[in-house]
């Protein structure tokens, strides 16, 4: 069996591409996806430590992420359709009215 | 007795508060009787004070009431206390009782003005401000009624505001009268500094022993008579009596004053207000006594200025010009007897004069009454035949304030020019002495060109009437008052005592031994049937200059005006107002403008606060960009400041 290490190493890569592409990418979309990465990559290193520290806990907030998650897709993918519906558009850098 | 004394101030204020919410709703003049009997109410509890003190010992007469305790920092204790001793029962009883008959003669005076009832919310106020003065028993609280009667002064000068003149004399008198205050601050800062307390019995010792309060004070500080922290205080209190009475440089006020409502001229600027810098030398007269340069500089200052005001008196016309400079002039031969040390003769002159002066001025109030608001005595003539009772108690008046025995103002003047002459100096005697010539011509002036021969006015246009009992009764009262008031301060040659003398003793008493002492002047009595005789015939010389210039030859301004530049340098005042005006007003006025606003304010003032404000403008303006309205933005800062953070807690 791989040590722990790897799977926090496995888990750290996936978080960052998560970061860098919810940090620049355009299209809300991908976003979208790279959220759920990090949201993955977390539940990675959760179930890791439960297996190797023997503690049953992580895998029990592993359901909880997956299920906010699920939620939370539903809510953002509305926002998402709201958002084209009204500027013909996903891309992020479009949406800057809030500003001075 | 004693428990009613706070009623003396309560029941003016009450009608002061009455007439304030009601006034305007209620008929006829309701408003005017509600505070004349609020005035009463007053007089009545003074005058039984008055009385019960009389019963008692004179070391016993003094009633120290406090209401509340107001100020206490430190060592400093300040009291809304009440202090009713021999000196602010004269001044209250004066208050109130001359008070209540100007109150009842404005009734009538001031019948079918829009304004009636403002009128009596503000003299109301006034007496409750004025009693302040003299009841207090620490100079802060004498200063609040010092400045509660500059404000009424100031509304009721300018009460009749849809004039502009009538606005412009209330703010110079306001602005005046702070040059004076400014004095009595520095004062009360100067003794705060000295004595540690503002209270008169601190500083000025209690009752009988006044006298050693100061020098106990004075010892323990290594104070010596004379020393200059006294002279300051002095002085600055003296500057503060010259802006409220009305004393050269101060003055100019005082004149124009007489814009406003004849009454207010009667109680204001005549019997009471103008003497409250009387009342406080009197009261320091143990600080003066000890500070002989000032007292020094009161008795010029108060002589120069009663020949100097009484010399303007002479070429008025309008009738109530001259009683103010009259009054001016008058107020001067108090701060004569001051300034020599003759206390009691400078304060039984405030008696008199309020007698004498308010009757005039009330009688020239009916006259202009009749009239119909003409003050011009060029205009007048011949109102003896239609103002019988005006005539005969302005006539009378007139007789007291001349100085002809034995109506009230002999006595007073008599003893202030006696006292002049034998503790201070021939050549204040002498300067006193022609002012008093002066006074008897100019008043006698007045009476010939207002009330004898041919009438200038339209006689069949309009009939003058005399007045009704409202506005005649204050005037016979104070006429009766006039004549017999002189007794209360027989000159002791007459064998009979002085009563306002011993009555005065235990509080100005050891002031006038001290100043005696430390003078150069000497109390010497052999001469003083002589100067008797002399000061009536000054007056008698005065009045028959009057009789044959004004009686005989009906001199008219006209006729005046053929002296030429005297004439017309007297006239126009010396051209003291234009001095002041281009030698003061003006220069200040340009500073303001050219420097203290287009410089200090528009451009260093302003421009800090501009200054602030373009600096934000400028930097917010480049700072504002990193507000991209980008969520992406902030989360890539969010994302740094995290990974900083993070970082430095890794590493350290």
């Amino acid at each position: 069996m791989a040590p722990l290490s790897h799977y926090l190493a496995v888990s750290a890569i996936l978080f960052v591409i998560g970061t860098v592409g919810v940090l620049f990418r355009r299209n809300a979309i991908i976003i979208f996806m790279c959220v759920e990465l990090m949201l993955n990559a977390v539940n990675l290193t959760l179930i890791a430590f439960a297996q190797f520290l023997g503690d049953q806990t992580g895998q029990i907030l592993v359901f909880f992420v997956m299920t906010v998650a699920a939620a939370e897709a539903a809510v953002g993918l509305a926002i998402i359709i709201a958002l084209f519906r009204n500027k013909q558009t996903v891309d992020v850098t479009k949406m800057n009215i809030l500003k001075w | 007795m004693t428990q009613l004394i706070p009623y003396i101030v309560l029941a003016p204020l009450a009608a002061f508060a009455i007439n304030t919410f009601f006034g305007s709703r209620m008929k006829g003049q309701l408003a005017g009787w509600i505070a004349t009997f609020a005035v009463f109410i007053s007089f009545i509890i003074t005058a039984g004070l008055f009385i019960q003190m009389m019963g008692r010992a004179p070391e016993e007469r003094a009633i120290h009431y406090t209401m509340l305790d107001w100020i206490h920092v430190g060592r400093v204790q300040v009291n809304i206390a009440y202090l009713i001793d021999q000196l602010s029962i004269v001044f209250m009883l004066v208050i109130t009782g001359v008070g209540t008959l100007i109150h009842l003669y404005s009734i009538a005076y001031m019948k079918g003005d829009r304004g009636f009832w403002r009128f009596f919310v503000y003299l109301n106020l006034f007496i409750v401000m004025m009693l302040q003065l003299v009841m207090a028993d620490n100079y802060l609280w004498t200063f609040l009624g010092w400045e509660g009667v500059g404000l009424c002064s100031y509304l009721l000068i300018g009460f009749w505001y849809d004039e502009n003149k009538n606005n412009d004399a209330a703010k110079k008198a306001f602005v005046v009268n702070r040059i004076g205050d400014f004095g009595f601050l520095v004062a009360m800062g100067a003794m705060l500094y000295q004595f540690g307390s503002l209270n008169y019995l601190d500083i000025l010792g209690s009752g009988g022993n006044m006298v050693d309060g100061v020098r106990h004070a004075g010892m323990a500080m290594g104070l010596a008579a004379g020393a200059p922290i006294l002279t300051i205080i002095t002085l600055m209190l003296f500057l503060g009596c010259t802006g409220k009475s009305a004393q050269i440089p101060l003055y100019v006020w005082l004149p124009d004053a007489m814009a406003g409502p004849t009454p207010v001229s009667a109680l204001i600027h005549a019997a009471t207000m103008v003497t409250s810098g009387i009342f406080l030398v009197a009261r320091s007269n143990i600080l003066f006594a000890l500070s002989p340069t000032t007292l020094g500089v009161v008795a010029a200052v108060g002589a120069v200025t009663a020949i100097f005001a009484a010399s303007i008196g002479i070429f008025q016309n309008d009738i109530k010009k001259v009683l103010a400079y009259s009054t001016v002039s008058q107020l001067g031969y108090m701060f004569l007897a001051l300034g020599v040390g003759a206390f009691t003769a400078g304060v039984f002159h405030v008696v008199t004069h309020a007698f004498f002066k308010a009757c005039l001025f009330l009688g020239s109030g009916a006259v202009i009454h009749a009239m119909h608001h003409e003050q011009d005595m060029q205009k007048m003539g011949g109102l003896k035949k239609y103002l019988p009772i005006t005539f005969w108690t302005f006539f009378f008046a007139t007789l007291a304030i001349a100085g002809i025995p034995p109506f009230a103002g002999f006595f007073s003047k008599d003893e202030i020019l006696w006292q002049a002459f034998s503790r201070g100096s021939v050549l204040l005697w002498l300067i006193g002495a022609i002012a008093a010539l002066m006074t008897a011509f100019y008043m006698f002036r007045a009476v010939f060109l207002t009330f004898y021969g041919k009438p200038r006015f339209d006689e069949h246009h309009h009939t003058p009437h005399e007045v009704d009992w409202k506005m005649w009764l204050p005037l016979v009262v104070l006429a009766a008052l006039s004549i017999v008031g002189g007794f209360l301060g027989m000159p002791s040659v007459f064998g009979a005592g002085n009563a306002i003398e011993s009555w005065l003793e235990p509080i100005v008493g050891q002031g006038e031994h001290i100043s005696l002492a430390m003078g150069t002047g000497a109390e010497n009595t052999g001469l003083e049937w002589a100067m008797m005789a002399v000061s009536v015939a000054i007056a008698l010389a005065g009045i028959l200059i009057a009789v044959r210039i004004y009686e005989r030859k009906r001199t008219l301004a006209a006729d005046e005006a053929k002296l030429g530049g005297i004439y017309q340098l007297v006239h126009n005042k010396y051209y003291v107002d234009e001095i002041y005006n281009a030698g003061i007003v003006q220069p200040i006025y340009n500073i303001s403008e050219s420097f203290l606003w287009k410089i200090v304010d528009v451009r260093i003032i302003d421009g800090i606060i501009n200054g602030f404000a373009h600096i934000a403008e400028i930097g917010s303006g480049s700072i504002r960009r990193i507000q991209t309205g980008i969520a992406q933005n902030y989360a890539v800062l969010i994302v740094v400041g995290l990974a900083i953070v993070v970082g430095w807690l890794v590493m350290f």
